[in-house]
């Protein structure tokens, strides 16, 4: 066991599958030369060289498509988005292309690429730099979507992802790179679609994933210290495949749900969540579902404006488990 | 950087290769060419054309859904270009891909099933027109967005010389992508990065119903320069000029990695789909005079008759066998089954299409059936 930040988990899993496979090139804009805008790839370009660690011009459509083009011949592209709102450049190239191929050429061809780099808003950069498109992105079929919420998660889904033979878009979060946390040694991976209870608890449940269970299980023990109730949360870690029984037979037990996600509401995560509870799990449930996320407007800049109103937060978690106990 | 002119014409002064013998005949791609292989470079411009008629009246009877682009008039640039191609070499295009797959090698009954939607289709009627693939041929489609093929096509180069090898990757583009910014910004990474991929625009002088001067500002191949890559000019009518001019420009792709730009002038018959009536953009002259002049089948048959490679004995009996694998295609697409409901939610995911799982939980959500 190893105390990494999820910045250094990451890494370590890139480096691990970069040695042990060779057809794993690493690519983006800044990963290289400038270390990587994140520092997520620090070091890599000197110990791996160039031909594994690529720096891309500002190019998105063009080198995410040429990765994906790349990939079908067998190599394995894991390419960085310095932010994944700039995923729109590359938009056709991946929903298109990496998503459809195989579908279109029926089942004939693989797309094995990874597409990551952090996705959230809370940085107080405004509304073209804030965009987490996890619904987006799972909303194609033939797309995977991974979003861990710590560094021991970040490096076993890291490694599944460059192992998956589907393209995997991997979505990270700026404000967890810095979170150190206990990380296993070894070459340890993690099935897609597993969740993690993050806390057990029988009075409620929480269903959530990124940056936000930490909001959850900050909530959770505010909530446990001043009224004696026992959350239960749910970090769901993958998006696409989702792991419903989980969440379902964390319902069965506590009966009241809420989901807390850095999503608008509209079309989120959570409106597939909440459509899929009350489908599979009406009978089970004492009270409506409810959500706290985004608030529905682009990202604002001002940043306690931004901090303590549009994003979820502890205290907007808390506030949304009163609601639905009440 | 400059623009290449691979074989000089023989004669300035004359329209190069309008009439026989094709100034072209003695590049040493061509040089290289046996009877036997002449005879089949032929054919299968043959088979691409009476496939395409063939196609036409099963489209008018409702048979094949969404929309057939045609190819007929543009036949030797794929036949061309894909009988150039060794071991390690790729072919990506748009749309407008019955012929090249036909070049690369496919089964015209495949492809004919394909359209028809069905299940012994080349993509088991998921893909149609539009998206044919055969990556055992090295033919990677078929593919629906203009310009969006091109970052593919480059990938496939990237790969090839990561791998070490010497192979090559054609990215195919009809004069309409050149304007997309996904075009541009695989020009700029091949130069970049020395990548060995073609950029072949097909100039049919249409994108759909907008003609090139009113789409493209200057010479389509041109742009090149912009990029440090070198480029080629050549008719599309006379399958030596395609042959000879690929031919060089592959060659230093595969030794040298170097990309190139390759514009090749075409013409294509029909309105950009079956769809399109064509009557409010060019006139029906225009047309007959391209037939008339330029038809690369009827150029390539005069040709080799000049080299006595055909006879009209031959040139007969290869028709008829193209018109008879074509009838088969349609037989054999009539009998073939459609895809089943269950068959819907397959080919989505690799790890799905595997005998175990490798992930957990919902990877397919569905509303009521």
């Amino acid at each position: 066991m190893a105390t990494l930040t999820y910045r250094e988990a990451i890494r370590a899993a890139l480096s691990e599958e970069i040695e042990r496979d060779e057809n794993v090139v690493i690519m983006g804009e800044e990963v290289a030369q400038f270390n990587g805008a994140y520092k997520v790839t620090e070091g890599m370009l000197e110990k791996y060289g160039p031909k594994r660690i690529v720096d891309t011009p500002i190019s998105e459509a063009g080198f995410i498509g040429m990765g994906i083009g790349a990939s079908m011949l067998g190599i394995r592209p894991v390419m960085e988005l310095m932010f994944w709102s700039f995923y729109s450049v590359a938009f056709d190239q991946i929903v298109n292309n990496a998503a459809n191929v195989r579908y279109m050429s029926g089942g004939q061809i693989a797309c094995p690429i990874v597409i990551r780099g952090p996705a959230n808003g809370g940085t107080n950069v405004g509304a073209t730099h804030s965009h987490t498109p996890e619904n987006v992105l799972a909303h194609h079929p033939g797309l995977k979507v991974v979003v861990p919420s710590n560094a021991a998660d970040a490096k076993a889904l890291m490694k599944t992802a460059i192992r998956d033979n589907d393209p995997v878009m991997f979505l990270e979060n700026t404000l967890l790179y810095g979170i150190a946390g206990e990380v296993p040694d070894g070459d340890i991976t993690l099935p897609f679609g597993r969740a993690n209870i993050a806390r057990e608890g029988k009075d409620l449940t929480i269903v959530t994933y990124g940056r936000s269970v930490l909001h959850s299980l900050a909530a959770a023990e505010k909530l446990k210290a001043d009224k004696g109730l026992n959350i239960e949360v749910i970090d769901l870690r993958t998006i696409r495949p989702l792991d419903v029984d989980t969440v379902l037979k964390s319902v069965a037990k506590t009966h009241r749900v809420l989901i807390v996600e850095e999503q608008r509401p509209f079309c989120s995560v959570g409106s597939h969540l909440a459509a899929t509870i009350q489908e599979e799990a009406f009978d089970e449930l004492d009270a409506p579902i409810l959500r706290v996320g985004t608030i529905d407007a682009p990202a604002i800049y001002a940043p306690p404006v931004e901090k303590n109103f549009q994003l979820p937060n502890p205290e907007r978690v808390i506030a949304g488990v009163l609601k639905v106990l009440a | 950087m400059s623009k290449k002119t691979s074989v000089p014409a023989e004669n300035a002064a004359t329209p190069p290769s309008v009439a026989v013998p094709s100034p072209h005949a003695k590049a040493p791609a061509n040089a290289a060419l046996n009877a036997e292989q002449k005879i089949e470079l032929y054919r299968k411009m043959v088979r691409i054309r009476r496939f395409e008629e063939r196609c036409l009246p099963v489209y008018n009877q409702g048979k094949i859904g969404g929309f057939l682009h045609l190819y007929i008039g543009q036949e030797a640039v794929a036949v061309g270009a894909c009988s150039l191609m060794g071991k390690d070499d790729h072919v990506i295009t748009v749309y407008r891909d019955h012929g090249h797959a036909i070049a690369v090698g496919m089964d015209t009954r495949a492809l004919m099933a394909e359209l028809y939607g069905k299940v012994t289709g080349c993509s088991k009627g998921k893909g149609g027109s539009m998206h044919y693939f055969a990556p055992d041929l090295n033919y990677w489609g078929g593919h629906g967005i203009v310009g969006g093929q091109i970052p593919l096509g480059t990938g496939l180069a990237y790969a090839v010389k990561y791998k070490g090898l010497k192979g090559a990757a054609m990215a195919f583009m009809g004069d309409g992508a050149v304007n997309q910014g996904a075009v541009h910004e695989a020009y700029n990474l091949a130069a970049l990065w020395d990548l060995p991929v073609l950029f072949v625009i097909e100039n049919n002088r249409y994108s759909m119903g907008t003609s090139q001067e009113r789409s493209s500002a200057g010479q389509l191949g041109k742009r090149a320069e912009a990029y440090d890559m070198d480029w080629y000019q050549c008719g599309g009518h006379d399958i030596y000029e395609v042959r000879a001019t690929l031919d060089e420009a592959l060659q230093r792709a595969r030794e040298q990695h170097k990309p190139a730009v390759v514009e090749i002038d075409t013409y294509r018959y029909r309105g950009h789909s079956v769809a399109d009536p064509d009557k409010t953009y060019r006139d029906r002259k225009e047309i007959e005079d391209y037939r008339n002049t330029k038809d690369p089948i009827q150029l390539f048959q005069n040709q080799l008759l000049h080299e006595k490679v055909l006879t009209e004995a031959l040139i007969a009996e290869i028709d008829a066998a193209a018109r008879a694998e074509a009838e088969r295609a349609v037989e054999f697409s009539e009998a073939s089954p459609f895809p089943t409901a269950d068959d819907i939610q397959k080919d989505v995911y690799w790890e799905t299409d595997q005998p175990q799982r490798t992930s957990e939980g919902r990877i397919f959500f569905n509303s009521v059936k």
